[in-house]
């Protein structure tokens, strides 16, 4: 009795000091949150005025919203761009990812190690010709463009093989019996089973999209192309100090993300988890 | 005699089958694979046999493809003598101090996480939300923070009595360690879900047996805990150093490598002389470097994932 009171205490106090350091994590978020609601001669008030006193958030956001740079339009490319991306990476990755795993053919073995390989290159070692390229084929400051750089990868290939690899060949064989071609068998039967690993490639594939800077930066130029990260950039540097109307856009740039997270919190804690342990 | 020709011929035309639905095979296999196989020869195998050509180059892109010449290591010998590329490697080996530091807190948290908490869920997604959220709004948000006169930091620095806080990001000795602890903050959350993962796969009963001989928390941390997650921590260096090679968007929101080129990394100077300077030819041998560190630090991990992981 007295032995787990002892350890209810402890748990209290470890609970208290992991609280303390999460504020750490949290503080800024908060502050990005509450400034976003003042007017902008309280931007600076010493001491933090977290809960606002004098309120202006519909017309911040409304001027992020609807004003010179209205986020609405630039929201509006990256859901599309990031849907897109989303959707093509995941059908491409999946059949690749079948195909190295479930079909039995000689080259798929060493097919398999090249494209492995490319994993090693970093992304920005490509990015010169990539552009030369972009521009060759007039795909260079379109969606398009965007949308193909980002559907191709290795990770969510390699991610999903581990997955098809755990599915019994046994399985595989007697559909075959049953006269099923690989491509029912992908569709109706090896799919299915690894959802769950497709639903969290997927959420991490939309969520590295929406987050993108670098490649919206160098593969777009026309502003009514850009995507929120690079809007929220532009904006920035017009609005210089109106630190109200930043924060409110800063806001607007992660809330979409963070829902997807808390939505999709145990698929993704569990991927990366998964993917680190594995390595 | 017969029956062995019969056998002999069954046994051939079993073959002819195999080997059709062998080629069958072959060509399902080659449909899976080829969206997949194509995007990488065009996106990835293409483009960096390209660059490693286009490195011997001289060639700014606005001249068009005919003023290209083909001048051999010149690019080369003239980046050992580039200040801003000397300087970059050294901000990007000072840079990978994060990782390290990255990975003592997340050890550090996770192990109060993985013993008993109150809302463990809550501390997951809160030490995580860094690491999702854009990179861009967080650095804005920093910059705020960061304000040299008015922010928040300095002035809580100022209220508890240190009277010239330094100007963070726009003081050429503070802003490298600026961007570090911004670093360092979000990457936090990802290194803290595996090593709870890790520290989950640890067998309870050598805890408990720890327990039974009287072994102090220390002991078990230096006895237990350290050595079996080890596979972790080296995942964790690995990739945390191959990620320091690749910041990019925390300098250019927050610093464009300045200022007096203080924040200036490998791949900022990849992207200035590429689309600020166009200089095509340069920036590729920068390409060519930047490709060979992250190429070494792979091969290191794969000769030493078998080698120095103790189980």
């Amino acid at each position: 009795m007295r032995k787990h009171r002892r350890m209810n205490i402890k748990k209290i106090i470890s609970t208290m000091i992991l609280f303390f350091c999460s504020i750490a994590f949290l503080l800024p978020f908060i502050w990005m949150l509450s400034t976003s609601l003042k007017i902008e001669t309280d931007v600076f008030k010493y001491p933090i005025e977290w809960i606002p006193t004098r309120w202006n958030a519909i017309s911040n956001y409304q001027e992020v919203w609807f004003g010179e740079y209205p986020f609405y339009l630039y929201y509006w490319n990256s859901i599309k761009v990031a849907v897109l991306t989303t959707t093509v990476s995941v059908i491409v990755s999946s059949l690749a990812a079948y195909g190295f795993s479930k079909v039995k053919f000689p080259a798929g073995a060493w097919l398999f190690i090249i494209v492995l390989a490319t994993y090693m290159v970093p992304p920005q070692a490509s990015l010169v010709p990539q552009f030369i390229l972009f521009r060759y084929l007039g795909i260079f400051d379109t969606h398009f463009g965007l949308i193909l750089l980002g559907s191709f990868s290795v990770l969510g290939t390699f991610m999903l093989r581990q997955f098809f690899l755990g599915i019994h060949d046994d399985f595989i064989d007697a559909a075959k019996i049953d006269g099923a071609g690989h491509w029912r068998i992908f569709w109706r039967i090896a799919l299915p089973i690894v959802r769950p690993a497709v639903a969290t490639y997927a959420i991490l594939r939309f969520i590295w999209t929406w987050n993108d800077y670098q490649n919206p930066l160098i593969f777009l130029r026309t502003d009514a192309l850009y995507t929120i990260q690079l809007a929220m950039q532009k904006f920035t540097t017009i609005n210089g100090s109106f630190y109200t109307l930043i924060m409110a856009a800063a806001v607007s740039a992660i809330l979409p993300l963070l829902i997807v997270f808390i939505l999709g919190q145990k698929h993704v804690i569990d991927g990366i988890a998964l993917g680190g342990v594995k390595g | 005699m017969n029956k062995s020709l019969a056998t002999e011929s069954s046994r051939w035309l079993k073959q002819q089958q195999k080997s059709r639905i062998q080629k069958s095979e072959n060509f399902i296999g080659f449909l899976f694979i080829s969206p997949m196989l194509l995007g990488v020869s065009v996106i990835v195998l293409f483009p960096i046999v390209a660059t490693f050509i286009l490195s011997f180059a001289d060639w700014k892109f606005v001249t068009g493809i005919e003023q290209l010449k083909w001048i051999g290591f010149d690019n080369f010998i003239a980046l050992s003598s580039d200040i801003t590329f000397i300087k970059s490697i050294i901000n990007n080996a000072i840079f990978i101090l994060t990782v390290p530091m990255t990975m003592m807190i997340a050890l550090f948290l996770a192990i109060i996480i993985d013993r008993n908490v109150y809302l463990k869920s809550y501390f997951k997604v809160a030490f995580f939300m860094p690491y999702i959220s854009s990179v861009v709004a967080i650095a804005v948000v920093w910059q705020v923070l960061f304000h040299p006169s008015q922010g928040p930091i300095n002035q809580v620095l100022m209220t508890i009595g240190i009277e010239s806080p330094p100007t963070w990001i726009s003081d050429p000795s503070f802003a490298l360690i600026s961007l570090m602890i911004i670093h360092t903050w979000i990457s936090i959350g990802f290194s803290l879900i595996v090593y709870i993962a890790g520290l989950q796969s640890i067998p309870k009963e050598l805890y408990e047996a720890a327990d039974i001989d009287g072994a102090n928390s220390w002991y078990k941390f230096r006895n237990i805990t350290f050595p079996l997650v080890s596979p972790t921590s080296f995942f964790l260096l690995i990739t945390g150093i191959i990620a320091s090679f690749k910041v990019f968007d925390l300098i250019a929101v927050l610093t464009e490598g300045g200022p007096l080129n203080s924040t200036t990394m490998l791949v900022w100077h990849l992207y200035e002389r590429a689309f600020i300077n166009l200089d095509i030819g340069y920036a590729s041998a920068i390409a060519v470097v930047l490709f060979l560190f992250v190429f070494t630090i792979t091969i290191v991990q794969w000769i030493g994932q078998k080698k120095w992981v103790n189980y």
